[in-house]
């Protein structure tokens, strides 16, 4: 009996779900606190659909979800209002005023036939009543989400000041049962996308800095192995496969070699590699541990973890070799480096008494500040704005995905309804 | 809410499982080496039409004791873990007869092979936990070079935290997932 009614519901569950949420579902449900003390009333209106295309997916509500996220928006309930309008000239401002909205964005979705539409979108100053952008994107029914990301990147910027990142993509290791797949998603979690899947471990996902390729560490042939995956083809390729391990791949800033990881017989060492899998050179020489590498973004340096001090900490070395300098000085133990975009601040994690968190460093002054308030927090990484940074966590036991933007006032949490999720890494720039 | 939306999402994927056409091809981990015909990463999968019958070898009983002293489980050969202290890669004084009789096993078999697969336990970064299950494997090894086994004969590899048994609670736990597991080449 319950197991009927159980299974009527889920039935009812997934008609509801075609009629309000299309195909492009979220793997990760998506929670947010705390926001910025002085966020920016903004109105995000219904767009008008004239064009006869269902598009299923409501482009207002996915700006909305967007810009809030960001923690420094507040988006105001137009839900009561009377005439809503779709183009700037049915805006009656008083009315706005009164709702304390500072900029509306206002849009409609017209035919332009043989399949495609056209988003049209404005947004608006409410009290100097002018015009702040005005965009039309000519798209195909299926690209509806990735256009409001665009449109929810082009207010960001307009208002903040910097490029947003919402059209960026992550990716990500799921493990469900036994299963390991890497897995790339929208920012936001929606329409996620299987790379590779092994029953055996797959650890370490490096974005190509163009984006195209990615490099990871797959465990299928009983030890760890580096492969470079062609996103668009699906072609794979073995990077480097040398007696011992072969691990922690990191793309130089122009793509052209990766530095990685590789043992022989001994303790992990720096090598650097073409992107072709030729001109092998060793970066580090030690007895001890040197992993984690990272390239500066001007792809002088090579940072990395070492414990050739005692305890683990981070250093950074010239490409070419060279005597290593230290990098972290506060904390007993600090690995796992990674730059912001613009190479001012650096990310990394901290075992803080026991518990393993997210710091940031300012590099030019040293202070380091720390953000995350989990206990078992790994892999750190920006989102190509530098404004937010990625990170895995634990969640009652479980991998999750979680956020925290670089001032360390707002915090999202992304957990996967079935699997375990590790090992995140933000592309590197918005790709469509 | 949330709890819907989860279970919205659950049955969704459960149920569209086929989307439309998207800029990722998905790859299956696949053995390229030439004449093995592309399958899945897991390479225990026999790919052989048995017709239901399953072979029984009567010189070979996988079960245990088929005079190969690795298999048998009376003696010290078929004990394969060799457990550590945290933040240690010392090859503790009661693992010492398990490291000699494989090292006398290696150098009377020159053409056997061992690979060391070190593991941690779950705490701390997956690549610098890679590295500190080398370091393990790597004391293993030289403790074996001691006994007079040639590096050709052993390969040292680390597996980090992905073998470790997750969540644990106490250092019982923990402890059974810092440890050094012997494989034989032909295993």
């Amino acid at each position: 009996m319950m197991k009927a009614f159980n299974r009527v519901l889920s039935i009812l569950l997934f008609l509801f779900n075609i009629l309000l949420m299309n195909s492009a579902h979220a793997a990760l449900e998506i929670e947010i606190s705390g926001g910025s003390a002085q966020q920016i009333p903004i109105a995000i209106l219904p767009f008008a659909e004239t064009s006869g295309v269902a598009t299923n997916e409501m482009i207002h509500q996915i700006v909305a979800a967007d810009l809030k996220s960001s923690g420094l928006f507040r988006v105001l309930d137009t839900s009561g209002m009377a005439n809503l309008p779709t183009t700037s000239a049915q805006i009656k401002y008083p009315q706005w005023v009164a709702l304390q909205a500072q900029a509306m964005a206002v849009g409609h979705v017209d035919s332009l036939g043989g399949g495609r539409i056209k988003v049209t979108f404005q947004l608006m100053d409410v009290l100097k009543q002018t015009q702040l952008i005005g965009m039309d994107y000519q798209i195909a029914p299926t690209q509806v989400r990735s256009t409001a990301h665009k449109i929810a990147d082009a207010i960001y910027e307009k208002l903040i000041g910097t490029p947003g990142a919402f059209g960026s993509r992550i990716a990500y290791i799921n493990k469900v049962g036994k299963r390991y797949t890497l897995q790339v998603a929208d920012a936001d979690g929606y329409n996620p996308q299987n790379v590779v899947s092994s029953n055996e471990p797959i650890i370490s996902p490096a974005w190509s800095p163009d984006g195209s390729k990615m490099a990871y560490v797959s465990f299928e042939k009983k030890k760890p192995i580096v492969y470079v995956q062609s996103l668009s083809t699906g072609e794979r390729k073995v990077l480097a496969n040398y007696k011992g391990n072969n691990s922690a791949p990191a793309w130089s800033p122009d793509g052209s070699k990766l530095a990685i990881v590789l043992t022989y017989g001994a303790n992990s060492q720096i090598y650097t590699i073409s992107a072709n899998g030729e001109n092998l050179q060793q970066v580090t020489k030690s007895s001890a541990i040197d992993t984690e590498p990272v390239f500066s973004p001007d792809g002088q340096f090579i940072y990395f973890s070492s414990d050739r001090g005692g305890k683990p900490q981070i250093y950074k070395v010239p490409v070419s070799g060279g005597s290593p300098t230290r990098v972290t000085f506060d904390g007993a133990y600090n690995v796992s480096p990674h730059f912001s975009p613009d190479g001012r601040y650096l990310s990394y994690i901290r075992n803080d008494g026991g518990r393993f968190r997210v710091a940031l460093q300012d590099l030019s002054n040293g202070q380091v500040q720390l953000l995350s308030e989990g206990s078992q927090d790994e892999s750190p990484s920006f989102s190509p704005n530098g404004r937010v940074i990625l990170y895995a966590t634990k969640v009652r036991g479980r991998g999750a995905l979680a956020t925290v933007s670089a001032d360390g006032k707002v915090r999202q949490r992304l957990s996967e309804s079935s699997g375990d999720v590790r090992e995140p890494a933000w592309a590197p720039l918005a790709k469509q | 809410m949330n709890r819907n939306k989860v279970w919205m999402s659950v049955a969704l994927a459960m149920l569209l499982v086929a989307c439309k056409s998207t800029p990722i091809a998905p790859a299956k981990v696949e053995d390229k080496s030439v004449g093995t015909p592309a399958a899945t990463a897991d390479q225990n999968a026999n790919g052989s039409d048995t017709n239901g019958i399953k072979e029984v070898n009567i010189d070979s009983n996988a079960n245990g004791n088929d005079g190969n002293p690795l298999r048998d489980p009376n003696n010290i050969l078929s004990k394969r873990n060799i457990y550590f202290d945290y933040d240690s890669d010392a090859v503790k004084a009661e693992f010492r007869p398990l490291v000699e009789a494989h090292a006398k096993y290696l150098v009377a078999h020159k053409d056997a092979k061992v690979v060391l697969q070190g593991n941690t336990d779950e705490r701390g970064t997956r690549e610098y936990n890679v590295s500190l299950g080398q370091r393990r494997s790597v004391a293993v090894k030289k403790a074996l070079n001691l006994l007079g086994v040639q590096d050709t004969q052993i390969e040292t590899v680390s597996y980090g935290e992905e073998k470790a048994a997750q969540n644990c609670a106490d250092e019982n736990c923990f402890q059974q997932n810092r440890r050094v597991d012997i494989v034989y080449g032909n295993e």
